[in-house]
């Protein structure tokens, strides 16, 4: 089983990848199961995040899907339904 | 109700050094800020120096989140916010977390990140903005940081009256610890203006020195750009005694005035009366003061008018006191200029050294004071003043007395 936090071209690699960058956090302390609340990121942080995913991804994310945001997983299922729209569009 | 307030902490950032122990060296030692622009390729401007806060680094200083979520005038502002604090060796308790103040002033605000914006739509045809936009760039972004840092709920607010900014949250800040509607203040002011956006716009005025800051002298052609920050402690001069806290001086008294004249030339009739204004508001007799910080900031206008309006307030006196500029050393920080010259003339009343005006050579006509060329003084004065004058009339001018 491959490690989720690893710095991969998986969703999910590149996803933790922005959210430590962006947060100043070592890549290690994230899963893909870590909620924003433990990792201390504010509806601020959750801006800047969503900001830099839609850099990363070339994508637009909806505001109503930005503020549904909880955890790390929401935001890597997030992006591939994104991705997947943006593919078969 | 009205109350001695004592200077009992000091913060800067600027060209002279990270922190206020080397701003003073610098002064005293007579080291100058002033140097080749860097971050630019020679030949961009038609100016080709700068005072620059090259030695300060907001991620060393703040970590990278922080340094992140500030632009760089509430950095330097925010670092020279926790120095002030440290230095006056604050107590803090609930009361007096309500019970203070903070004031900044700024003539730009967070211009960097307005730069950056701003490149992005109009030339990358970009049309996202970075979230931190507006947090970044708001003038109220220093102020705000500082509350929170030390939990402080009491008054808090921002002024920008351009190069008079800092001047004017200085006296706005002493009023409120003088009336007794404060036991405590944070205040000074901060200004980064080395974006290429802010410096075409002054390059175009053409106030800038293609050479460097010469004030009061026949030579001099302009002024030096220059970045900083700067907050000082204030507190009721009996508070401060009582606790033992090390007290620089008084801040003893605030003058304002409008020229009501030119959107950028000076008046010497404004810059009198704010000066007037500042000793009555001290009870200061003229005879009393030893030493002027003048705005000084090297061009053709400000000198002469600021000399003439010496001579008018001063009298026979004028001869008898000391006047510099140390925006000789640290630049024309604009919005943060009041903040270091207030900290330079009360360090200069607490160590007895007066710091120079520095790149003197002859006299400019019109400029006929002792503008202390090139070496710092020995000198023990009673009272001292702080002029800022500010494009668009705004004259703001603080005085201080040994304590």
């Amino acid at each position: 089983m491959s490690d989720p936090a690893a710095p991969n071209s998986t969703t999910a690699g590149r996803v933790i990848a922005v959210i430590a960058k962006t947060q100043h956090i070592a890549p290690e302390a994230l899963t893909i199961d870590s909620t924003f609340e433990e990792l201390k990121i504010d509806s601020l942080d959750g801006i800047n995040i969503v900001f830099a995913i839609e850099e990363e991804f070339s994508i637009e994310i909806p505001d109503e899907q930005a503020k549904q945001i909880r955890t790390v997983r929401d935001v890597v299922d997030g992006v591939d339904k994104l991705l997947a729209a943006k593919a078969s569009a | 109700m009205t109350r001695r307030v004592a200077i009992t902490g000091i913060g800067t950032v600027s060209s002279l050094g990270t922190n206020c122990a080397q701003f003073w060296n610098s002064l005293r030692s007579g080291v100058t800020g002033i140097k080749p622009l860097t971050g630019y390729t020679p030949g961009t401007f038609k100016f080709a120096n700068g005072a620059q806060a090259d030695a300060f680094d907001p991620v060393a200083a703040l970590g990278g989140k922080e340094a992140s979520y500030l632009d760089r005038f509430a950095q330097m502002g925010l670092v020279a916010a926790r120095e002030a604090v440290a230095d006056a060796g604050i107590i803090w308790t609930d009361e007096l977390r309500e019970q203070s103040v903070i004031v900044t002033g700024t003539s730009l605000g967070g211009k960097y990140s307005e730069d950056e914006g701003y490149f992005n739509l109009y030339s990358e045809k970009h049309s996202r903005f970075n979230p931190m936009s507006i947090p970044k760039a708001m003038m109220n972004a220093l102020t705000s940081r500082i509350s929170i840092e030390f939990g402080m709920i009491g008054p808090a607010w921002t002024v920008s009256t351009a190069c008079s900014s800092s001047n004017h949250a200085i006296g706005q800040a002493f009023e409120q610890v003088r009336n007794g509607s404060a036991e405590l203040a944070l205040a000074g002011g901060s200004d980064a203006p080395f974006t290429q956006g802010v410096m075409r716009a002054w390059e175009a005025l053409r106030v800038i020195s293609p050479t460097t800051c010469r004030p009061f002298s026949k030579d001099r052609d302009g002024l030096i750009l220059g970045e900083a920050a700067g907050i000082l402690v204030l507190e009721p001069l009996d508070a401060a005694q009582a606790r033992g806290a090390r007290i620089y001086c008084e801040l003893a008294g605030f003058g304002m005035s409008s020229d009501a004249h030119h959107i950028t030339q000076p008046s010497s009739s404004g810059a009198a009366r704010a000066m007037r204004a500042a000793l009555k508001s001290a009870g200061l007799g003229r005879e009393q003061v030893g030493y002027i910080n003048a705005h000084g900031t090297g061009t053709l206008a400000n000198d002469t008018t600021e000399t003439a309006a010496i001579h008018d307030v001063f009298g026979d006196h004028a001869k008898r006191l000391a006047v510099s500029s140390t925006k000789s050393a640290h630049g024309h920080t604009l919005g943060a200029a009041g903040a270091i010259e207030a900290a330079a003339a009360a360090l200069a009343m607490h160590h007895g050294v007066l710091p120079a005006t520095l790149n003197f050579t002859v006299p400019g006509g019109g400029c006929d004071l002792d503008y202390i060329p090139n070496e710092a003084r020995a000198a023990t004065v009673e009272a001292a003043l702080s002029n800022s004058f500010a494009f668009g009339g705004l004259n703001a001018v603080l005085a201080f007395r040994r304590v």
